[in-house]
């Protein structure tokens, strides 16, 4: 075996991935699952899968919150399993 | 698939094998998850073909087990590009489970334990392509491999063979499944290098 079977990392995993797609640090956004509701930080987020297709799954339910798949020229981004994404923004 | 020669792509560099575009040879045989792996109870365990009508047909552990059952020898290309040749696995072929299957249905979602999905037509779990596998190497399948069964469709993209597969549900439209809504390819020809979606 080349990997744990149950491993996975945590958000903070996906904070390059997503920082090609969004202008601002997304792993610091709060997500809230839409499957049990949890809110918090992307970061804690339980990241399964390769570099080409990730997932984040909600650490309290694990149910699927993101998928991330990178094409070499496009990347597809799944948010059907999180509600709201809070992105904390500088005072106005 | 008659304009691409099979022949002409990817010689690999451990000798005269040929691979799909892209791929490189391994001989370990990578695990990659997409979530967290389901345990499941043999005597819990069940496998069932559902039709567009919503007729369920069901199996046991010990029904596949009693079942008729092939060893093919395959290769596996997953899109992660890696293609391991030549795997030996036990296991019982679609055509067996689909037997007595009355249907119109030409398109089929295959569901696992644990929430996976994946589509694909009906035809190509059909005339010796597809099994419900549950032995690898002459073991039994681990669970980190798909065990206790997982589907195999050697000639698609190793994602379509379902680990943990729990049933088919047979469909008279396409439904895409975990990945296939998700930019992977519908289809996913490894000889065709359908990998994503426009590939
Ligand atoms: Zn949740």
């Amino acid at each position: 075996m080349t990997e744990r079977d149950d491993a996975y990392r945590d958000g903070n995993s996906l904070a390059g991935p997503l920082s090609e797609i969004f202008a601002v640090d997304v792993t610091a956004a709060g997500g809230r699952c839409a499957h049990c509701g949890l809110t918090g930080p992307v970061a804690t987020m339980r990241v399964y899968g390769s570099a080409e297709a990730m997932v984040g799954r909600c650490p309290g339910c694990e149910e699927v919150m993101m998928r991330l798949v990178r094409g070499p020229d496009a990347a597809w981004l799944d948010l059907r399993g999180t509600v709201t994404l809070r992105i904390p923004l500088p005072p106005d | 698939m008659g304009i691409i020669s099979r022949g002409f792509h990817g010689r690999s560099r451990d000798g005269d094998v040929k691979l799909p575009p892209g791929q490189y040879l391994t001989h370990d045989f990578p695990v990659l998850s997409a979530g967290p792996t389901p345990r499941v109870p043999l005597e819990r365990w069940e496998f069932t073909v559902t039709t567009e009508a919503g007729q369920v047909h069901r199996w046991s552990w010990q029904d596949i087990l009693a079942l008729p059952s092939v060893t093919p020898t395959v290769d596996l290309h997953c899109v992660t590009k890696w293609s391991k040749l030549g795997t030996n696995w036990q296991g019982v072929s679609l055509d067996v489970l689909l037997a007595d299957v009355e249907t119109a249905a030409d398109y089929a979602l295959v569901h696992s334990y644990g929430g996976y999905t994946t589509n694909l037509p009906l035809e190509d779990l059909l005339d010796g392509q597809a099994w419900i596998a549950y032995r690898y190497d002459g073991e039994d399948l681990m669970p980190e491999h798909g065990g206790p069964a997982r589907l195999l469709v050697p000639h698609l993209y190793l994602w379509k063979s379902a680990k943990w597969v729990r049933g088919i549900q047979l469909l008279l439209e396409d439904e895409p499944g975990f990945w296939e809504t998700a930019g992977y390819h519908n289809y996913g020809d490894p000889w065709r290098e359908q990998r994503y979606q426009g590939d």
